[in-house]
């Protein structure tokens, strides 16, 4: 023990190095906007509404694509065919593209030229400059974080059990809702979570889709490029703190949820 | 009732060839093999979890090969219970139920029913994670038997729970069985199967080998394979008498055997390994407590050592090394004695 001292005392120096490298700007940013900018930013009604914007699309964005996106996992985690794999490199594909081109390729997909956007036309639904819109894009960069965490959750969920249920006489969508989901809860749950805080935090894809109405990270930086840092630094804080309160309070949740499973 | 025509299955390099059986209503069948024979993917046959090859399964006389899994009625009992981890067990119990159109009280009624029967009342409101194998096993047997199978399918139910439990729980099956519940047991214990079976078939290499009631297939295994599986041959049915003190007396065929159990009196079988008879020349004075006179019928090589066959009023058999064998000068016709403590008789009630 004595001769790995100096090794670590390395690591801990290299992992206070990353450690101050996350906290230092976000501390820094904090400590440079003082109370009276904070209230009074938060007072503003554009940047409440941007960022009320922002988490009520990212949540629907996220449920309405939970509906489909996590019994569409259970079908990758069971039936292991061929073309799972080419599925399966397909769904990461918007995590590796760059987000601005993503949202080019979701603006081609609902401008008002395309099939979709004239189909939302019709139904009075105008895609692009549209919360509609913005929760497309929002989706499209985010929905392979809950797929991804889903299909593992359902992977780990012996498949046994659910031939047990099927014995018992369950049908199938009975097996799914009552053994399948809830033992798989626990990564959907976390899933879930990432999707909706990625898709709160995207800017490159929202932007092309939908400059106007504003979400958080468009007006932060639209205050930044309009006015400078000092005058987009009061928002960013703002928005943050209001990120960081939700994930804590859902990651508490999650929290209990588990322990009161063992 | 149950009833298999040629069934095959390959998968990848192993699987069941031509398999035909047929379990009677209210039978209770064990399906003996080693692990690796295919014991339990033929069970995963019949519950649909497998599709065969060729072949059909029936049930009641209505052909069964291709229909859902969720409507075979057949309720398997998996060797590692798998009861629902994030149930109560009332809700594993009751889960079947709630597939049909219950009320809520009838629901109960019948879970209680159920509970009361497999000793689990005081489980109810536990969560699967803190049982013991045993209990789980019950609780897996309460909630199979609530779907009212049509035959309940066992794959080795009993490997999972400790060895002093399981006599607990052979009692449950027999008494399931004995209800009129129609039961297909698959193990590779072959003292689970004398204990339970009305009838045993032994599968080996994916192939039924040999089927027939516990006495037959013991007394005169069809192989030798069958034979060195089975591995006991003194195994005989009779009447358990108390007599006062600890020993108790099995009465078989004229015969009278002192046994050392705290199992009622009634009617059931004993069990002798061959290793445990002592053959010798003279009655002689030890501790063994079963002594009898008889003939050396035939000696036959076993795996290791003799295989030595005696006639004391029935056939006992004795399992002794050559060299033994040599120094006794044992041969057919010669007269010996044979013992045994009344420890090594091992008995199970009906």
């Amino acid at each position: 023990m004595r001769r790995l001292q100096p090794f670590r005392l390395v690591l801990l120096f290299l992992g206070g190095l990353v450690l101050l490298f996350i906290i230092a700007p976000l501390a820094g940013m904090f400590l440079a906007t003082s109370p009276s900018e904070f209230f009074n930013t938060a007072a503003e009604r554009e940047v409440a509404g941007s960022i009320w914007l922002t988490l009520w699309t990212s949540m629907l964005a996220t449920l309405l694509f939970a509906i489909a996106a996590v019994p569409f996992a259970w079908l990758l985690a069971r039936k292991k065919i061929p073309a799972t794999r080419l599925i399966n490199a397909i769904i990461d594909v918007p995590v590796v593209i760059p987000h601005s081109a993503a949202g080019i390729a979701v603006l081609g997909f609902v401008s008002r030229d395309s099939a979709v956007g004239r189909i939302g036309e019709a139904l009075g639904i105008s895609f692009v400059g549209h919360p509609a819109g913005i929760i497309l894009a929002m989706a499209f960069v985010s929905l392979p974080f809950l797929i991804n965490a889903a299909r593992d959750g359902f992977e780990a969920v012996p498949e046994r059990l659910e031939h047990a249920a099927l014995n018992l006489g369950a049908s199938p969508a009975r097996m799914f809702f009552t053994v399948s989901l809830p033992l798989a809860w626990r990564s959907i749950l976390s899933g879930l979570i990432m999707m909706w805080a990625r898709g709160m935090s995207e800017f490159g894809a929202v932007v092309i889709v939908a400059y106007h109405p504003m979400i958080a990270p468009v007006m932060i930086y639209e205050r930044f490029g309009s006015f400078g840092l000092t005058y987009a630094r009061p928002a960013a804080v703002l928005f943050i703190c209001v990120s960081l309160v939700f994930f804590f309070l859902l990651r508490m949740l999650s929290v209990k949820k588990d322990n009161a499973q063992t | 009732m149950l009833r298999l025509d040629n069934i095959s299955v390959h998968l990848g390099g192993f699987g069941l060839r031509q398999i035909s059986l047929e379990v009677a209503a209210g039978e209770y069948f064990v399906l003996m093999g080693m692990s690796g024979a295919g014991k339990s993917v033929l069970l995963q046959v019949i519950a649909g979890l497998i599709t065969p090859t060729s072949g059909s399964v029936s049930i009641n006389g209505k052909d069964i090969t291709g229909a859902k899994i969720q409507k075979r009625g057949v309720g398997l009992v998996f060797q590692d219970s798998l009861v629902f981890p994030h149930m109560k067990v009332y809700n594993n119990i009751a889960y079947a139920l709630r597939s049909k159109n219950l009320s809520r009280k009838d629901i109960r009624r019948k879970v209680l029913e159920l509970s009361e029967l497999t000793n689990t009342l005081d489980l109810l409101y536990r969560d699967p994670g803190s049982l013991s194998g045993g209990e789980r096993q019950r609780v897996a047997l309460a909630r199979a038997l609530a779907l009212k199978p049509a035959c309940l399918l066992l794959d080795e139910p009993l490997s999972s729970v400790d060895v002093w439990l399981r006599g607990e729980l052979r009692s449950l099956l027999r008494e399931i069985n004995r209800n009129g519940q129609t039961i297909l047991h698959v193990t590779h214990d072959y003292e689970e199967a004398a204990m339970l079976a009305h009838r045993i078939g032994v599968i080996e290499h994916g192939s039924i080998s040999q089927t027939g009631t516990p006495q037959e297939v013991f007394h005169h295994p069809g192989s030798e394979f069958v034979a060195r599986f089975v591995g006991i041959r003194n195994f005989f049915r009779g009447t358990l008498r108390s007599t006062g003190g600890s020993l108790k007396t099995f009465y078989s065929s004229g015969l009278d055997f002192s046994v050392l159990t705290d199992e009622p009196e009634g009617e059931g079988c004993i069990m002798i390994r061959g290793e445990d008879v002592i053959v010798s020349e003279a009655r002689t004075s030890t501790s063994a407590v079963n002594h009898f006179e008889g003939k050396v019928q035939s000696l036959e090589p076993a795996r290791v050592g003799v295989e030595v066959q005696t006639d004391i009023g029935l056939p006992l058999f004795a399992h002794i090394s050559l060299e033994s064998a040599r120094a006794f000068n044992l041969h057919p016709g010669k007269k010996v004695w044979v013992s045994f403590k009344a420890s090594a008789v091992k008995y199970m009630g009906k």
